[in-house]
């Protein structure tokens, strides 16, 4: 299977609200789940003018959009999805 | 401190407000309702207190401190936040509180207190119980009591538990300073000794309430880039570190906030390399066991106030902030430069008289490009007004400095270490050195673990910070 594209906000407002460990999401990644996620950072994903930029840090899972996210989030969310 | 914590969330949203408030002019009317805008009665949104209220007062206290006020200033319980921010936007210069410890939010943390936790088997040995001088431990239901009131921390009977059971609780602000400068009151609250305090800022990083907050220059700059007065740019080595941008993006984005000119503190770094390379041949030659480095003011004001036989070893040289300003002041005269720091201890140097008008954490200067929409990588680049080279700006990262004048000497390099943090093990080599029995002839001291790039008001994750500053 392809692996999901995971995309990471290096934006300003991203920046701001802690989302830089996100970056750092790759080291991170639970055993059963390497190889299965792709993992890029991204320039502003755009959303960060929705609540003022108050809602940041975001990441796309595949196409699913996550605002307020966590490293922990993040992972929850892609074991939910991957299994 | 960039470890997605609710307290440092919390922190920046509350920058955000109150710099949006300054720039939009509406910083007084707005700012009284603030704690009931973020945490409203209904839906109350994840509390993290026990009740509203708390929140409220807790929030009412954090924004006089990012006003410039330590809540120990209040005098009326009932003057408004309008008033500190009206106060706050008419004065040129804030007083020399650099932290505040805001009572409502410290849950007065147990102070070195042991207690016996359930790992204790109620053994047939019993040293704890011989041990303990006071006699305040009795065997209760085949487990080991303590007596609060008798027990004097002396810790015997921890050292001997064959179970480890015997714990010291200790808060975690007091732990993590290595001045023990933050301690219990009289009424309970924590309390910071202004006079040993070396601002290396690890209280407000470990706090696990977020009760130590930092009396912030926010109002100042952002309403003096309001009010469109010519203001310079200092970054600290470790802002190149900080955004996934181009420093030139970066200084693009100082620029269409408002600031006149950019320039880069690793300049000023540059020339400090090459003058403590000097400094240390000249004093080696002389006779002198050591010299250390003087650019952390976290790292010398330990070595003043615990290790002062170290202290004539301390580098003469100036900072590059000190450095850097002197040439910011040429390039752009009369204008106020205002500092983008890494930390708290910059703060200090730059109160002590440092050249430099006010200091923004790098955390606020984030907190104002949010305020203003600006995605700092879609600014036009513009170069620094004054650069650095890689050495300079190498001075961010634990070892940086050291390598940056070792490479200004010429034949073998003395034996040199490189300290970072101002933990026990630090402390343990600083003792050493002391007594004149320290390893190395030159010393890289830095107050934060991993150097500046890990400073406790930066935004980047620091192993990220590390990666971007390269090898
Ligand atoms: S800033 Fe550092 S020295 Fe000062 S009280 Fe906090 S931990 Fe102690
Ligand atoms: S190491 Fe850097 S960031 Fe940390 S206290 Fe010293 S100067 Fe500040
Ligand atoms: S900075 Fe992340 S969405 Fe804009």
């Amino acid at each position: 299977m392809e692996p999901l594209t995971v995309t990471i906000c290096a934006g300003t407002a991203c920046t701001v609200m802690d989302g830089t460990g996100l970056l750092l999401l790759e080291d991170q990644l639970p055993e059963g789940l390497r190889g299965r996620v792709r993992v890029r950072g991204a320039r502003c994903l755009d959303h960060c003018r929705e609540g003022r930029g108050l809602e940041a840090p975001y990441v796309l899972i595949g196409d699913e959009l996550m605002g307020r996210a966590t490293v922990a989030k993040v992972v929850a969310r892609l074991e939910e999805r991957l299994g | 401190m960039p470890n997605e914590t609710q307290t440092s969330r919390l922190r920046r949203e509350l920058m955000v407000h109150l710099a949006r408030g300054i720039q939009e002019g509406t910083l007084a009317e707005r700012v009284d309702r603030l704690p009931l805008e973020l945490r409203p009665r209904h839906p109350r949104p994840d509390p993290l207190r026990c009740c509203v209220h708390s929140e409220r007062a807790i929030l009412r206290y954090r924004i006089m401190a990012l006003l410039g006020f330590g809540a120990e200033d209040e005098t009326d319980e009932l003057k408004p936040l309008a008033a500190y921010a009206r106060e706050a936007l008419a004065r040129r210069r804030r007083d020399d509180r650099l932290l505040t410890v805001i009572d409502e939010a410290c849950s007065a943390c147990e102070r070195g207190r042991h207690t016996v936790t359930d790992a204790c088997r109620g053994c047939a040995a019993r040293p704890c119980t011989l041990a303990c001088p006071k006699h305040a431990i009795r065997l209760e239901y085949g487990r080991a009591v303590i007596d609060p009131a008798a027990c004097v921390n002396c810790g015997k009977c921890r050292d001997l538990c064959a179970f480890q059971a015997i714990h010291k609780l200790s808060a975690p602000c007091e732990r993590a300073c290595p001045a023990g400068a933050i301690a219990r009151g009289e009424d309970g609250k924590q309390v910071i000794d202004r006079a040993r305090c070396v601002a290396c800022g690890q209280c407000l990083a470990k706090c696990p309430f977020g009760a130590v907050a930092e009396v912030s220059e926010l109002v100042d700059v952002a309403g003096a880039l309001a009010r469109g007065e010519a203001l310079v740019a200092l970054l600290a080595p470790a802002l190149a570190t900080q955004f996934d941008v181009s420093l030139p993006h970066l200084a693009g984005a100082l620029r269409e906030a408002g600031f006149q000119g950019v320039v880069e503190v690793a300049a000023g770094a540059d020339a400090v390399a090459r003058q403590e390379a000097a400094e240390l041949v000249e004093r080696l030659e002389a006779g002198e066991p050591v010299l250390t480095t003087s650019c952390c003011p976290a790292f010398t004001g330990l070595v003043r106030a615990k290790f002062p036989a170290l202290a004539p070893r301390i580098s003469a040289t100036p900072t590059p902030l000190a450095v850097a300003a002197g040439l910011a002041e040429a390039r752009f005269p009369g204008a106020r430069r205002v500092f983008i720091s890494p930390c708290v201890a910059k703060r200090r140097e730059v109160l002590e008289g440092d050249g430099a008008h006010h200091v923004l954490t790098v955390e606020e200067l984030g907190s104002l490009f949010l305020a203003r929409g600006l995605e700092i990588a879609a600014c036009a680049p513009v170069d620094p007004d004054l650069q650095a080279s890689p050495a300079g700006r190498g001075f961010a990262a634990a070892g940086g400095v050291r390598a940056a004048v070792l490479a200004h000497l010429a034949g073998e390099a003395p034996a040199s270490e490189a300290l970072a943090g101002l933990g026990p093990d630090t402390q343990k080599a600083l003792r050493a050195y002391a007594s004149g029995k320290g390893p190395a002839r030159f010393l890289e001291g830095m107050g934060c673990e991993g150097g500046c790039v890990s400073g406790p008001c930066t935004l980047a994750d620091p192993r990220l910070a590390k990666r971007r500053l390269g090898p």
